[in-house]
């Protein structure tokens, strides 16, 4: 072995592949690349970053041009992908990391936290119900709220819930007690007030107190000032504590002293009673110390009653102490008793909340003559009743909410005047607000930036104050360090001087041997976090240790040395429990509010304000002000809240969650897969018709978007299918859709592909939900390119009578009163008109995802300027990154076919990548073998389901489980809380063994979701699946009858009655494995053919390709240059070397099919060879799968003189003109294009899709040869989509010109006198020509004569244009290939009514033939461009790979079986079964092939001599069925 | 006869395929849309399974009132089904007439997997439709003794 093979074989080891794929997005792209990928063995990770998956389609109502119901073609595919084994379903998730090369990468996933388990939620409904918050649905498009937990739809996939939850809202930060805010406020909107009392006392043990002293920090930060005004938040908390004190039960919260230690606090100020209350709430002994004659420190002595009601305090400290804690009044430390005699009583633990009660010495000349008081013993004098006399005038040194409170308590006094003195301007007073403000209507006067020099006295006693100005109160550190100005002094006269300049804790009582430790501030040392001081077991908090502060911040400090105590009398490390709150992660959405401001989503609307006690009232008296919100105010006030945590941490739905799976403490995590390929199917979002302004949209209620109209249309929808205007229910009468809103403008330069079809969708939906409903469509052009599009697009015109408007509005205005909306239009000729309609709905374009630029950055991707990834044409799925794959929305805007297949086309990529290590990662369900229970009696086991309450509630479940145990056959029965719940399901495997169940009934919910789950546990204990019967109590009962629980009970036991009858006669149904074969048969050598049999190549099948011409390459050998003037001649040619050098390919030219036969999996064809003398040579080969890929042809006809004359010529001609001599082209001056030739026309109705294109590349070309050529293009509608709209604009902006022509004025071209039309010679009496009006006919008569003349109808002049033209090139339409229709019948493919082949569902299956393992391709399905070709032949190799990949296939189960006894070969079964099936075989007698019968049992209802029955609906099972309805009526 | 006729509740049976209907009524079901009792799903792959027979023998069984209800026409998961059902109903509906117990008490209905609000009205219709008839004439021979079962 050389050293080169050595280094080879060493890198593939290195590189060694992995059979696991990446599918980014959940849309119904990434689920189609999942589905085809799972099902050819391959492990699939659908990474989704919203919480379910099914993406935009699940919004939709129904799909053109079929009006399929969206949600009946999607959901069969959530359902099938939700519970595919080898589909890991990360929803929440993103990519974070992608690392390694194609083959072998390894990406990370970040996961946001869903706070709902999965496995465990049962949807039942209860955690949505209680939730109090409402956020805009973005499933009905903001139509209508949804809850902070909800799951959007009933058939949404995961089938369980979702918290939508940031971690928590910037107020309840911001508090330092961390009270849920936004809880409360949320509850309080929906008039919860119980629960939001409790919740403010989960964090706050005075909520009285604290709602009307609180300085409220939250409401700084509340993200509502940034709309108008904070949130009132202190004032609904004071609503709440009034409600209580009249309304509610009040706290009867209970204890048991379950520790033996005892707590010492000292102190029974706020900081004290907090601690005590949550010690005594975790079980302790406490014993408060106070060394007043009354509870409640500064709340009592330092607050004055008029803010603070002595009864409030009283109240609610009393509630605290009812939880048994021991208060010792009059009892000092330091003068009745010290630390250490605490400590020689038991006491472990001490908390230090003595306040600080000493004041500041203000040291100035003066400060001890008479009048001069100290703000706190003043303060308390007043409180405890005693005769103050302040004097006639009164001056207050200070700027806090102790001056307020001295100043304010003066003038109740009787002080006639009292002056602020306040270092601090009235912004840096660290009062608050709304003191200073009720002070100033009190007639307190401020003097701000003023300070104290010294106190002037005569006789002892104060006379006045002598003041300095101040230039500045804090240093540059923010520091308060004051500055005066000199020579500023000026004096103020007065009686008192009210020193209220701040506080500090007497710590007279520390001795030695306490070991605690003072700081340099003169308060108490303590460990920041755990609040321990330096002697051990001794904490301190509070003013004591903080210095003055704040009561809400006392609070937080009790709270905090409770929880340190617990710990550390626990054992544990105190700084490891209170560090917690560190760990949390903020996401405030200010961005996100300022955006929703900016577009009008947040309407404006002031706070409430309380209402108070006026001056007058208030004024010599000590009654409280603030008077509290009626109960309408605080709702009103709480609907303002703009939830931005969303989730309000309210917690009511963890209190009723039955299985308890909702989780709080969820936190992110990352998680690693290693993976071959990465698909990435990110999606699209809808353009914000907001960002258009002039549109109204946001403004104005009646303009709506498509998306919205849509969820109108919708029977699931918030209206239930009616048709209503937002503002005011009413059903519009006139309708206008404004189209291209964010498509073909100046930041969109491309065309968004669906909207002029879902426009016309919803146009018909509207007329067919109300009959009488006018719509017009204002429309540039109509493009319906698709398949069926131009049927339904007439239809829409004819049937439905949609009046379409060719020009685009510019804007939209609303009509005063009637909320009606006028829309000014240009229209044609005619000039300027108006409009008035009841609804205008803006067809909103397609976005790339947000998701989309940051994946394109995180893998290295060239994103085009829009954000999409535009690959290259001849590999559209192929991203420049190797290993990575493209699909859907992300490459462009496209329809749902369109993506399907490039869905599955990069899962054909990704699957040929990896082929070596298919099936090397894929599970199999292994379930113990199968008991014989055919020799059994039924066995019933019956299993009723409360649901939670949803069908307890209503149904007496007890009732019907009892019913069940007297009806025949039933053995067992239990009735569970939720039967779907793991432990039930693990419970009934047990039951089946113990009771030797043979037959199950579940009566509970819907076998649609969930009797997979059900069967899956049967076949777990060893019972056969068809064994099963559901009895769907719930969704047919419980929830439909609510209100009347006996008729449901009843209704429900005759359910139960009909399914227990049914199960008694069920039989064990098995599937067996039949051999397939694993090549596949490719029809057609062109693109689409070569690419397909390529790809099964790379995919390790043998492949036979059959080419009818003697060269491969089809259609595509007669084009030469695309878009990107790239030469698809290099395309053809490299495919021909790639086939020829493929030794799995096996090639047969001049080759066709001429019998075929055998079904899915086994199929035999017989190929005939002509020989170059004319001699057939047959061979008969074998496949699993065959593709259709026979392309389609340029249409031919004498439409417009072709034939006549050698200058009127195809696209496809001039192509070949220019490729081989563009040098001729240098002399052709004028040039004139006619569009839908052979397209859109009687005869072919449908559009060729590609000539518009066509006609925009070669009119481009033929300007960059003869920059000067004029060139026409006559068209009806440009159907320019997706990117190629970039063309259109450049062939515009080099002066082409484009004219349109209708049906009625269809153009004409001229040959030497003679008039040529649509269908060739137009033969009439007399042809009215106006010669006046030829222009630029040249001087030359004879040339003049000779000149190719058209003559076209111009309606924005209103006028003929008749034109000249060297050359006149007709855009040919595309028919289908010669032979197709032989073909279909051949094949039992069908084809439609314009002979292209059929696929078996226009959306969802759009590569798939009806008949099982044919699949199509390339132009056989419908014209396309070259990049959807290949597109496409990749998705039909990927979805027979699902078949040819299979070892076995699974034939049999609930199929139609035959008895040969009965047939008299009618063949009705052949005649009826719409997927021809059946056969007379050669004993004369039907025959229907287990592995093709999809199991409809039409052919058995239909057969006359009953000899076919279709398994597990017997007639016996079925009219057992029904007959026991009626056994106990007769 | 009267009496009868005031308490009478009648039995409806609704013969639905698996991918519209029945999903229309757990639909109904997820949406709360409330409808009368009366009315008892028996689930079947398509309507194009459901027999002329099974009609009949529901109405012989004792339903007061039968209906048939598949997908969208043009709209059947199996392509055809739903129009195979459609014409057994019409033949069905003229042998009821036939033998007296009135075509009227048989209907064919199509609606989408999305239309839980129409799977209700269809049932609330159908109710006061066969409560305005009264009970089956079968019904009304067993409730005089003239048919024992």
């Amino acid at each position: 072995m050389n050293s080169k093979k050595m280094k080879e074989d060493h890198l593939e080891d290195r590189n060694e592949k992995i059979g696991a794929v990446l599918v980014v997005g959940g849309g119904i792209s990434g689920i189609q690349a999942s589905l085809d990928l799972a099902n050819s063995g391959f492990k699939v990770y659908l990474v989704e970053k919203s919480p379910f998956i099914g993406g935009k389609m699940t919004q939709l109502d129904k799909t053109f041009p079929t009006n399929d119901c969206a949600t009946c073609i999607v959901s069969p595919k959530l359902v099938e992908c939700g519970r595919h084994l080898n589909i890991d379903k990360l929803t929440l998730a993103e990519v974070e990391e992608v690392k390694g090369e194609a083959g072998n990468f390894t990406v990370t996933i970040k996961r946001k936290p869903r706070y709902v388990d999965i496995s465990a939620c049962t949807s039942c409904d209860e955690c949505s119900k209680v939730c109090p918050v409402e956020v805009p649905s973005e499933h009905n498009a903001e139509l209508t709220t949804r809850k902070a937990i909800y799951k959007p739809f009933a058939q949404a996939y995961p089938n369980a819930y979702t918290l939508d939850k940031f971690d928590v809202a910037p107020c309840k930060l911001t508090c330092p007690v961390h009270i849920s805010i936004q809880g409360y406020i949320a509850l309080i909107s929906k008039g919860k007030f119980q629960e939001a009392i409790d919740l403010v006392r989960e964090r706050m043990p005075f909520p009285s107190i604290c709602s009307r002293i609180c300085n409220h920090p939250c409401e700084k930060n509340c993200r509502r000032g940034l709309v108008d005004e904070p949130m009132a938040i202190n004032s609904l908390k004071r609503f709440l504590a009034d409600w209580e004190m009249i309304n509610g039960n009040g706290p009867d919260r209970t204890v048991s002293i379950t520790h033996d230690d005892k707590v010492a606090i000292v102190g029974a100020g706020p900081a004290g009673l907090t601690a005590a209350y949550d010690l005594a709430l975790l079980g302790y002994q406490v014993t408060v110390f106070e060394a007043q004659n009354e509870a409640g420190g500064m709340l009592t002595f330092g607050i004055p009653e008029y803010r603070l009601p002595r009864e409030i305090i009283k109240r609610e400290i009393d509630y605290i102490l009812k939880l048994g804690i021991e208060l010792k009044l009059n009892s000092r430390l330091g003068r009745d008793f010290t630390i250490q005699d605490l400590r020689g009583q038991g006491y472990k633990t001490i908390f230090l909340s003595i306040g600080a009660q000493k004041s500041r010495e203000l040291r100035v000349e003066g400060n001890q003559l008479g009048g001069v008081f100290k703000a706190i013993e003043f303060l308390l004098n007043v409180n405890s009743g005693k005769k103050v006399d302040p004097g006639e005038k009164v001056i207050v040194i200070g700027g806090g909410n102790v001056a307020m409170d001295a100043a304010r308590s003066a003038i109740r006094m009787g002080a006639r005047e009292v002056q602020v003195v306040a270092l601090e301007s009235r912004e840096e007073m660290p009062s608050s607000d709304e003191e200073i403000r009720e002070a100033e209507e009190e007639g307190v006067i401020f003097n701000h930036r003023l300070g104290p020099k010294r106190i002037l006295g005569y006789d002892g006693k104060v006379m006045g104050l002598e003041t300095l100005k101040v230039k500045s109160v804090f240093d540059s550190d923010g520091r308060f360090n004051p500055v005066f100005i000199p020579d500023t002094e000026s004096v103020i006269q007065t009686n008192s001087v009210i020193l209220a300049i701040g506080q500090i804790p007497d710590l007279s009582f520390i001795q030695k041997e306490d070991g605690i430790s003072v700081s340099s501030r003169e308060t108490i040392s303590v460990h920041g976090r755990t609040l321990a001081t330096t002697a051990a077991g001794i904490f301190a908090g509070g003013d004591a240790v903080s210095g003055p502060a704040t009561f809400v911040e006392a609070v937080a400090s009790g709270h905090h040395a409770a929880l340190s105590i617990d710990a550390y009398l626990r054992g544990e490390d105190p700084a490891k429990v209170v560090s917690d709150e560190e760990k949390r992660i903020i996401d405030m959405r200010e961005d996100e509010i300022n955006e929703k401001i900016r577009k009008g989503q947040i309407k404006k609307r002031a706070r409430m304000e309380m209402p108070s006690l006026s001056p007058e009232q208030r004024l010599h008296n000590f009654k409280e002000v603030q008077q509290g919100f009626t109960m309408e105010m605080a709702v009103e006030e709480a609907k303002r809240c703009l939830n931005c945590g969303i989730c309000s941490e309210c917690w009511q739905c963890s209190k009723v969650c039955p299985p308890k799976c909702i989780h709080y403490d969820d936190q992110p995590r990352l998680e690693e897969v290693r993976v071959g390929a990465i698909i990435l199917a990110p999606g699209y979002e809808v353009y914000d018709a907001r960002n258009s302004p002039e549109l109204g949209f946001g403004r104005y209620p009646n303009v709506i978007t498509s998306l919205q109209f849509e969820r109108l249309l919708s029977a699931a929808g918030p209206t239930g299918g009616h048709i209503e205007r937002l503002s005011d229910g009413r059903k519009p009468q006139r309708i206008a859709f404004l189209q291209c809103v964010g498509s073909r403008d100046q930041d969109h330069g491309y065309c968004s592909s669906v909207c002029c079809m879902y426009a016309t969708k919803e146009a018909i939906l509207a007329r067919e939900h109300e009959p009488d409903i006018e719509v017009d469509i204002y429309i540039m052009d109509m493009r319906a390119f698709g398949k069926g599009y131009d049927d339904y697009y007439n239809r829409a015109v004819e049937e439905y009578g949609i009046n379409y408007i060719h020009c685009r509005p510019s804007s939209v205005k609303e009509m005063p009163k009637s909320g009606n909306l006028l829309i000014r239009y240009q229209d044609g000729k005619d000039g300027l008109k108006a409009r008035e309609y009841d609804l205008v709905v803006l067809s909103v374009g397609i976005e790339p995802c947000n998701s989309s630029l940051s994946l394109g950055q995180k893998l290295g991707l060239k994103l085009n300027e829009y954000g999409f990834y535009q690959g290259d044409l001849f590999q559209p799925l192929v991203s420049d990154r190797s290993g990575v794959f493209v699909c859907g929305a992300f490459t462009g805007p496209k329809d749902i076919p369109e993506s399907v297949m490039q869905a599955s086309g990069s899962a054909a990529l990704a699957a040929s990548l990896l082929a070596e290590k298919r099936g090397s990662l894929i599970v199999e369900k292994v379930y113990p073998p199968e008991r014989d229970v055919s020799t059994e009696e039924p066995r019933i086991g019956v299993f009723v389901c409360h649901c939670g309450s949803n069908i307890a509630g209503v149904v007496n479940v007890n009732e019907v489980a009892e019913y069940a145990r007297d009806l025949p056959g039933v053995v067992y029965v239990e009735t569970n809380l939720f039967t779907c719940s793991q432990d039930t399901i693990h419970q009934m495997q047990e039951r089946i063994k113990e009771h030797n169940l043979n037959r199950i009934v579940v009566s509970a919910c819907t076998p649609l979701t969930h009797a997979p789950i059900f069967q899956e546990t049967m076949q777990g204990a060893g019972l056969n699946p068809y064994l099963f019967e559901m009895a769907n109590i719930r969704n047919q009962c419980s929830w439909v009858h609510a209100a009347e629980p006996e008729k449901a009970t009843e209704k429900a036991k005759e359910i139960v009655g009909m399914s227990v009858a049914r199960a008694a006669e069920l039989e064990p149904l098995t599937k067996f494995p039949i051999p397939l074969n694993h090549d596949a048969l490719v029809l057609g050598g062109g693109i689409s053919g070569m690419t397909a049999a390529l790809n099964f190549a790379d995919q390790g099948f043998d492949v036979h390709l059959v080419e009818r011409e003697k060269q491969l390459g089809g259609m595509a050998n007669r084009i030469h240059y695309i878009f990107d003037n790239r030469d698809p001649g290099d395309l053809v040619s490299s495919l021909v070397r790639m086939v020829e050098g493929q030794p799995r390919i096996h090639l047969h030219l001049n080759t066709v099919l001429k019998k075929f036969s055998g079904f899915v999996g086994n199929f035999r064809s017989t190929l005939s060879k002509k020989q170059d003398g004319a001699i057939e040579e047959e061979m008969d080969v074998e496949h699993g799968a065959i593709i259709v890929a026979v392309g389609g042809q340029e249409y031919s006809g004498p439409d417009y003189g072709y034939g006549k004359d050698e200058r009127i010529v195809t696209q496809l001609e001039l192509e070949e003109r220019i490729a081989s001599n563009n040098g001729a082209f240098k002399e052709i001056k004028d040039v004139v294009m006619i569009q839908c030739v052979g397209s859109r026309t009687k005869e072919h109705p449908y559009c060729s899709r590609i000539c518009c294109g066509e006609a925009v590349k070669n009119a481009l070309k033929l300007k960059e040869i003869k920059p000067d050529s004029r060139i026409f293009v006559l068209y009806k509608d440009i159907r320019t989509y997706e990117f190629m709209e970039e063309y259109y604009t450049e062939a515009r902006n080099k002066g082409v010109i484009f004219v349109r022509y209708d049906d009625e004025h269809l153009p004409e071209v001229i040959v030497a006198g003679t008039h040529y039309g649509q269908k060739g010679e137009i033969k009439r009496e007399r042809i009215d020509s106006d010669e006046s009006k030829i222009q630029d006919a040249g001087d030359d008569e004879s040339k003049r004569s000779n000149l190719l003349r058209i003559r076209v109808y111009e309606p924005i002049l209103g006028e003929m244009l008749d034109l000249s033209a060297d050359l006149v090139v007709l855009s040919m339409g595309v028919v289908p290939a010669a032979g197709s229709e032989d073909l279909s019948r051949l094949l039992k493919a069908p084809i439609d009514k314009d002979g292209f082949f059929l696929e078996a569902h226009v959306k969802l299956r759009p590569v798939d033939v009806a008949f099982e393992g044919i699949f199509l391709c390339g132009l056989s399905n419908y014209p396309k461009y070259i990049h959807e070709a290949i597109a496409q032949a990749q998705a039909a190799a990927s979805r027979a790979a699902t078949i040819l990949s299979k070892k076995q296939l699974e034939v049999g189960g609930a199929i139609a079986e035959v008895d040969s006894e009965k047939c008299a070969a009618c063949l009705t079964c052949v005649r009826v079964c719409p997927y021809c099936v059946p056969v007379i075989n050669t004993d004369g007698v039907a025959q229907i092939d287990p592995a093709a019968c999809q199991g409809c049992g039409i052919c058995s209802a239909e057969c006359p001599a009953r000899a076919i029955s279709l398994r597990h609906y017997l007639d016996k099972q079925i009219i057992h069925k029904v007959e026991s309805l009626f056994s106990g009526v007769a | 006869m009267n009496h009868i006729q005031d308490n009478f509740e009648p039995q409806i049976v609704a013969l639905c395929c698996y991918y519209c209907a029945y999903a229309a009524a757990d639909l109904a079901g997820t949406s709360r849309i409330q409808y009368p009792t009366n009315v008892k799903i028996v689930l079947f792959p398509c309507t194009g399974k459901v027999d002329e027979i099974y009609m009949l023998r529901t109405f012989e069984a004792g339903a007061d009132g039968v209906y048939v209800a598949g997908c969208l026409e043009g709209n059947c998961h199996f392509l055809t089904g739903n129009l195979r059902a459609k014409k057994r109903v019409q033949y069905a509906k003229s042998l009821l007439d036939e033998i007296g117990i009135g075509g009227e008490r048989l209907e064919m209905y199509n609606l989408s997997s999305a239309e839980g609000q129409r799977f209700a009205e269809i049932a609330l219709e159908m109710t006061e439709k066969i409560r305005a008839l009264g009970p089956s004439p079968l019904n009304q021979l067993k409730l005089k003794g003239g048919v024992t079962r």
